[in-house]
């Protein structure tokens, strides 16, 4: 009789899950649904309803989407290169170094954990166009490049690198940057690819400061591209909505399901501080 | 080794670009915030002058002020438990045998990654009265529909329900990632004891999770007054500032009413809400360390 229940339960437990996931992926499944069918068939979920990538096409004909494409793949491509710099030289100071006053440098850094800049748009806002660099690509991505997040996840990675192996390095005639590029770096590779993807996959995915900073299409990002043209004043219908969204999303989707594994361990690596 | 003193000057050449930056985009900003929110707004004919507390003074005498900060609060309140009761229940369906394990792992964590401007675009045709899919699905079964985003009474609500469908898979893997660090002798020797499946969730499962709770519990905090990017497609704020929240107020003020002095007596309030939520964090986290 238990055994039965047991059995019961296990169904039961099975189905909920896959309810769950199926409720949890409709929206995008939904998206699908109506970007490659006609709009008439938006709301009127027909098993037979004819495809079409006529929505698609609409789409980039009636907003630049390959460009905010080319302006998203820049802006991550810089954001992600500076940071991974900036982050290494100060994440290695922090890791190998004693100096007076590190303790207070380092909490210095970790305020950026809570006081991101998004917090701070009016003042970021106010020190950009002085240095004339609203409406640039560099404008957008120069306060997220000293990452409090990457020093941080660096320090913890050099800290763990045996310091008999940098000992060695110098003895070999390695200076500093030398020890860094030959030694550390190599060794941190899982770090480095994890904070990559969280990085990536946040900067493809910030709206309000790129909102802010930019008012033309030279430098616009995905995401503001598609918030402009989702609103509902611009009077474009779902069907091509959802194509456009879908065309935002594309890279990023096909990049997690290729990596799935990859992305999934990244959150988790850069949850565990 | 190097000598020390030329130690100590690598270590700071090493640390000036981060430096730099951090004090251009961190901290001076947050110092500057302070001080502007001391000022009056300048025109043309009267330059800004300094007025004390007046911008708080009138932040008091804001109701839209006082509406941000309980929507924010209702927000966090609606969103939070919710949220991170889905992900344990997630991180449960997907931690033992099941079939189709990672499709379903998949599903759960998509929301994740997509931009929040991208999922609001999906979620307001859900929303629309009469031809969303929410009022088609209601009055296919008889039910009449609703204009969700239109009623001061349900925006909010509205909101929250896709806030938790963006955040639940994300807090499901730290959780995932805790389960499977706990050693399944524990379960045996429970199991050996009589206990239940629900005993050994809450008695021996759940304490165990708790730092890992803790860390999403604040993280989802900070997310819940720092993530307002889905207001800007769904709802504006509207109607009446129903679903406005703390920094969509900040951004309207600054950025449509042009009032930047207010707007920085408003994030320095948000700016004090973060600090006292990261000291909380630090000083609980301390705490953890120790006993542990």
């Amino acid at each position: 009789m238990t055994r039965i229940l047991d059995t019961f339960q296990a169904y039961l437990e099975i189905t909920a899950a896959w309810v769950l996931a199926l409720l949890w992926i409709s929206p995008l499944v939904y998206a699908f649904w109506a970007a490659f069918h006609p709009g008439a068939y938006a709301v009127n979920f027909t098993l037979g309803a004819p495809l079409t990538l006529d929505n698609f096409a609409e789409a980039l004909s009636r907003a630049p989407f390959l460009r905010y494409a080319v302006n998203t793949v820049v802006l991550v491509t810089l954001i992600l290169s500076c940071q991974l710099l900036l982050c290494t030289l100060a994440a290695y100071a922090f890791a190998r170094f004693d100096f007076p006053g590190r303790q207070v440098v380092f909490a210095l850094v970790l305020i950026q954990l809570m006081i991101t800049p998004e917090i701070l748009i009016v003042e970021n806002y106010v020190t950009l166009s002085r240095f004339r660099l609203v409406d640039t690509i560099t404008g957008i991505g120069l306060p997220y490049m000293a990452s409090a997040f990457g020093i941080f996840l660096l320090r913890q990675a050099f800290k763990s690198t045996p310091r008999e192996l940098e000992d060695a390095a110098r003895l070999e005639g390695c200076g500093t940057l030398g020890v860094m590029w030959r030694v550390y770096v190599p060794l941190a590779r899982p770090t480095y690819l994890a904070y990559a993807l969280v990085s990536v996959s946040h900067h493809w995915n910030n709206f309000l400061w790129p909102l802010i900073i930019t008012n033309s299409v030279e430098t616009r990002p995905l995401t503001v591209g598609l918030g402009i043209f989702g609103a509902p004043e611009s009077g474009v219908n779902w069907s091509i909505v959802s194509a456009a969204t879908l065309l935002s999303v594309a890279p990023l989707l096909i990049a997690f399901l290729l990596f799935q594994r990859q992305f999934v361990q990244s959150f988790m690596y850069a949850g565990i501080k | 080794m190097l000598l020390p003193r030329k130690n100590h000057v690598h270590a700071w050449l090493l640390l000036m670009p981060a430096a730099i930056l951090l004090i251009a985009f961190t901290h001076y900003p947050t110092v500057t915030t302070v001080v502007k929110s001391l000022f009056s707004k300048g025109t043309a004919i009267r330059p800004s002058r300094f007025t004390g507390l007046d911008n708080y003074g009138m932040m008091m005498a804001d109701p839209v002020f006082w509406k941000v900060l309980g929507n924010n609060l209702w927000f966090a309140l609606g969103t939070i438990p919710t949220s991170i009761a889905l992900a344990i229940l997630m991180a449960l369906f997907v931690n033992r045998a099941l079939p189709g394990r990672s499709l379903v792992r998949m599903a759960y964590f998509t929301p994740t990654i997509l931009p929040m401007i991208a999922v609001a675009n999906i979620w307001l045709f859900f929303y629309t009265p009469d031809i969303g899919l929410i009022d088609q699905i209601l009055t296919g079964v008889g039910l009449s529909g609703h204009n969700w985003l239109g009623d001061p009474a349900t925006v909010l609500p509205a909101v929250m329900v896709m806030t938790i469908w963006k955040e639940a898979g994300f807090f499901m893997i730290f959780y995932l990632a805790a389960m499977q660090n706990i050693p399944p002798e524990l379960k045996e020797a429970a199991r050996l004891e009589g206990a239940g499946r629900w005993t050994y969730f809450f008695r021996v499962m759940f304490p165990l999770l708790m730092p890992t709770t803790l860390f999403v519990f604040i993280n989802a905090v900070l997310n819940s007054f720092k993530l307002v990017d889905h207001l800007f497609v769904l709802t504006k704020g509207g109607p009446d500032n129903a679903s406005n929240l703390l920094l969509y107020y900040i951004f309207e003020t600054a950025f449509s009413y042009f009032e930047t002095h207010y707007a920085a007596a408003l994030t320095v309030v948000l700016l004090l809400l973060l600090a006292g939520m990261a000291l909380g964090q630090f000083f609980i986290l301390d705490k953890r360390v120790h006993y542990r």
